[in-house]
């Protein structure tokens, strides 16, 4: 995906979400760190634009919630959750940049009751990719790509890797999954 | 998706056995996983399950409350199991006990093995023994790297960064293995540091000082300033630790009285007035109140000692979950 196709993507994203909520009322977003982070900022600013609200926005980081914790060689440096508003009640737009097993979803549907009961979760993703282990699917997706297991998904964003792009690579070595 | 740690950014320990071995480095990470856990700690729920089905034992061999209490917490709240072990504190234990009770409590499944011990150096053997990783809650004199990292966690969350800011240990630094382990701490981070009281109770350390200053310190680290004029170091302080003056050390021959201590390195707002005005006040704990410090000075609003207490949780469960990590062959020892 070119830096184009990713902006017409969070852009029908944020149209979708809008339209599946019917509204935007008591709509959250909350970002997986690292990438689904500076995703949903831009989709709370899209959303902003066509709908003249400001939506919160918060980050989580789901390695403290990792089922494979015991097994990764060495801990991730974890970088930060923040949601400074309540949960209770909401719907809580979950954003990730890539959907591949569906455990961090798993992970991160954990750590989100801990701040609360949100009235609902829905999920978006920029890139889904197959291959799920859980039963998890998402609510909205910014495209399709049928990958093959052990090809990695690139997503790279302006905010985190100074540019906006997806690619498709073989695999060089035997990735983690989470 | 998981990126690949950046090199140089990760845990390399396999034990804390003392803070002399961590780089800047290592201190830093410690203090950015802390914050981590700080958020943690402020949640509704403050709990998260990163230390499911691990078995952490604690085994203090020596009395202790706040440090206990707190790796107990911070063990829990990462949703750890814990087991205790109180061992006698009248008991001399010989290395033979302690070996075979390590051996016992890693027959009984133990994980992790936080520990203090009256012998300096009793975790380091422990740490031989046992097959998994071994926390340091206190040993002898010689080093309680936990309080360290804790103490320089509270100086930052006030001050910011403490290079270059005048950070005073005051009292009894010669059976204090609070002050040896600070040392390593704020001398590696850069901190100005005076080390002040009655000659009798500095012994070696002036030596130590003066190695440190002739260029010799350990690589990372900077010098720090021993001495008993207790005005000078106190002047223009940013940072002021008062330690706990121990009654049995007077048996020792080792101060005159109580009395004359007190008047002549207790901290009063007299003296810290000579500091900083927002200068910030500390105490590892237990205090004795009108010894080492006046009571008055203890519940100053710059008083942090009670932060010192709530920070010494994340700061323990940042160590705990950079520990519970593996680690790959040949990793340092330290």
């Amino acid at each position: 995906m070119s830096a184009d196709d990713i902006r017409r993507a969070v852009l029908r994203l944020s149209h979708e979400i809008v339209e599946r909520h019917g509204g935007t009322e008591g709509m959250v977003l909350v970002g997986i760190q690292r990438r689904g982070v500076p995703l949903a900022q831009r989709l709370a600013a899209a959303i902003g634009e066509h709908e003249g609200v400001k939506l919160p926005v918060g980050a989580l980081d789901i390695t403290f919630y990792r089922d494979d914790l015991s097994l990764i060689a060495q801990h991730p440096v974890v970088k930060g959750t923040a949601i400074p508003f309540d949960l209770n009640d909401r719907t809580v737009v979950l954003v990730d940049d890539v959907l591949f097993t569906g455990r961090t979803i798993r992970a991160a549907m954990d750590a989100l009751v801990d701040f609360g009961r949100p009235r609902a979760i829905r999920l978006a993703v920029l890139v889904d990719r197959g291959h799920r282990e859980l039963p998890i699917r998402a609510d909205h997706v910014g495209k399709n790509v049928p990958t093959a297991r052990e090809e990695l998904v690139r997503v790279h964003l302006a905010e985190t890797d100074g540019e906006d792009a997806v690619r498709l690579e073989p695999a060089t070595v035997p990735a983690a999954r989470p | 998706m998981i990126a690949a740690p950046a090199p140089g950014a990760t845990w390399q320990h396999r034990h804390v056995l003392d803070v002399d071995v961590f780089s800047a480095a290592d201190i830093d990470l410690v203090m950015r996983t802390a914050d981590e856990m700080k958020e943690i700690l402020a949640r509704p729920i403050p709990k998260v399950p990163a230390l499911r089905g691990t078995s952490v034992t604690i085994i203090f061999w020596e009395a202790s409350t706040r440090t206990r209490v707190s790796f107990e917490v911070a063990a829990k709240n990462l949703s750890a199991d814990v087991v205790n072990i109180a061992a006698g504190t009248s008991s001399v234990v010989k290395g033979e006990s302690l070996v075979d009770t390590i051996r016992t409590v890693e027959a009984l499944g133990a994980d992790m093995i936080v520990m203090r011990h009256s012998v300096s150096g009793a975790p380091y053997l422990a740490a031989e023994v046992f097959g998994g990783p071994v926390l340091n809650g206190g040993d002898g004199w010689h080093g309680h790297p936990t309080q360290a990292l804790l103490d320089l966690y509270t100086m930052r969350a006030r001050l910011g960064d403490v290079a270059g800011r005048k950070v005073v240990i005051l009292g009894d630094i010669l059976h204090s293995r609070v002050a040896r382990s600070n040392i390593w701490t704020l001398t590696a981070m850069g901190a100005d540091l005076w080390l002040c009281g009655p000659t009798t109770l500095l012994r070696g350390f002036d030596a130590w000082a003066t190695r440190w200053a002739d260029g010799r310190a350990a690589p990372g680290h900077g010098r720090f300033t021993v001495t008993s004029d207790i005005d000078a170091a106190l002047r223009d302080a940013e940072v002021v630790m008062a330690l706990r003056l121990q009654r049995e050390r007077m048996d020792a021959g080792l101060l005159p009285s109580l009395r004359e201590y007190s008047a002549r390195f207790g901290l009063t707002r007299e003296r810290l007035a000579a500091a900083r005005p927002d200068a910030l006040v500390m105490h590892p704990g237990p205090m004795n109140e009108g010894v080492e410090i006046a009571a008055d000075v203890a519940v100053l609003d710059r008083s942090v000692i009670l932060d010192q207490v709530a920070n010494g949780v994340a700061v323990r469960m940042a160590l705990l979950y950079l520990l519970s990590g593996g680690h790959p062959e040949g990793m340092s020892g330290g």
